[in-house]
């Protein structure tokens, strides 16, 4: 496999994994809802959703094409950095213990009661509260896949690949889910999230310095060097973060 | 707050969270690259030096202040 192949694969990896990700957590909150007050409302607010999603995507994509590609990078690589340096920063976060991890099981229970203590407020024939929080909640856990997949899919031009590997996630997903019936808890979501921080730090970091014009040395090979950096300082982070958070406790106790 | 003010505070919030100094690290870092790319110097060594330090500093507000 060939420099390019590669980075096409993470590409797609990458694409793949922030929507399977996404894609569990509003899983979350539609069976919450659904469960409760039925399944007709929240099957048509996710429809609602993925329809603006999918047209997002098509608008955006077809917009972005006709922006010159040396521009286009330094945008969509500063913004992609940004924002993937905030799921990084949760994720280092959450593993060295200093915010609390994502608990589907937790969301699920508070999605229901809230379910459950919402009034009826009929609408265009529809139970107005399950279609609004079902739609909401796809269409906002949808909208980072979007912005994922648009970014990853026009900085290097294969736009089709990345909302190919989002759409493998968002069938995986809703497939599992319709099987099990129950908030997929066993997703390994922080460590996704991770990965998923470190792929969009290291593409938005490579094409933002493309962008203003520098030559990485091997070219799309330097990609895996910035990758395996970032792996590196990251997971010295965690373990400087752990310990001051053990020492932090050690002190605690002590005193 | 008016449709356009929520609308800006959402994207705001979206991409930029909430360590608005991260987005403006980044964007310094950016723009000095440009510069030196400009003078002459290939300068891809800055950002994956940059993009730790940031983090760093991030890293450290947020345990400061209690997550």
């Amino acid at each position: 496999m060939g420099p390019v192949d590669s980075s096409t694969f993470v590409l797609v990896a990458g694409s793949f994994l922030a929507s399977a990700v996404e894609m569990v957590e509003a899983l979350t909150i539609v069976l919450g809802v659904g469960v409760v007050r039925g399944w007709r409302a929240p099957l048509i607010g996710v429809a609602a959703a993925l329809a603006i999603l999918v047209v997002l995507v098509a608008l955006l994509g077809a917009a972005l094409a006709a922006i010159p590609i040396e521009p286009l990078r330094l945008v969509v690589g500063a913004l992609l950095l940004v924002f993937g340096l905030q799921w990084l920063r949760k994720a280092i976060l959450r593993s060295s213990g200093h915010k609390a991890l994502h608990d589907e099981d937790d969301a699920y229970r508070a999605e229901r009661e809230q379910a459950e203590k919402a009034g009826h407020d009929s609408r265009v024939g529809l139970d107005w509260y399950a279609f609004t929080v079902a739609f909401k909640g796809v269409l906002l856990e949808g909208l980072e896949v979007v912005f994922i997949v648009i970014a990853f899919g026009s900085a290097q031009g294969e736009l089709g690949l990345a909302a190919v590997g989002a759409a493998l996630a968002f069938v995986l997903v809703l497939v599992v889910g319709l099987v099990l019936h129950r908030p997929l808890s066993r997703v390994p979501e922080n460590t996704i999230k991770f990965v998923v921080g470190l792929l969009l730090t290291t593409f938005g970091c490579f094409w933002a310095a493309e962008g203003v014009g520098v030559e990485w040395p091997g070219d799309e090979l330097a990609l895996l060097g910035v990758l395996a950096f970032f792996v590196a300082t990251s997971f010295g982070l965690v373990r400087v973060l752990r310990q001051g958070r053990a020492a932090a406790a050690v002190s605690k106790v002590a005193a | 707050m008016s449709y356009v003010r929520r609308f800006l505070s959402f994207w705001w919030d979206f991409v930029v969270g909430d360590d608005w100094r991260v987005a403006a690290g980044i964007g310094v870092a950016i723009a000095i690259t440009w510069v030196l790319v400009d003078r002459g110097v290939d300068a891809w060594w800055l950002l994956p030096v940059a993009v730790p330090l940031v983090l760093v500093q991030s890293l450290r507000r947020t345990v400061r202040s209690g997550g």
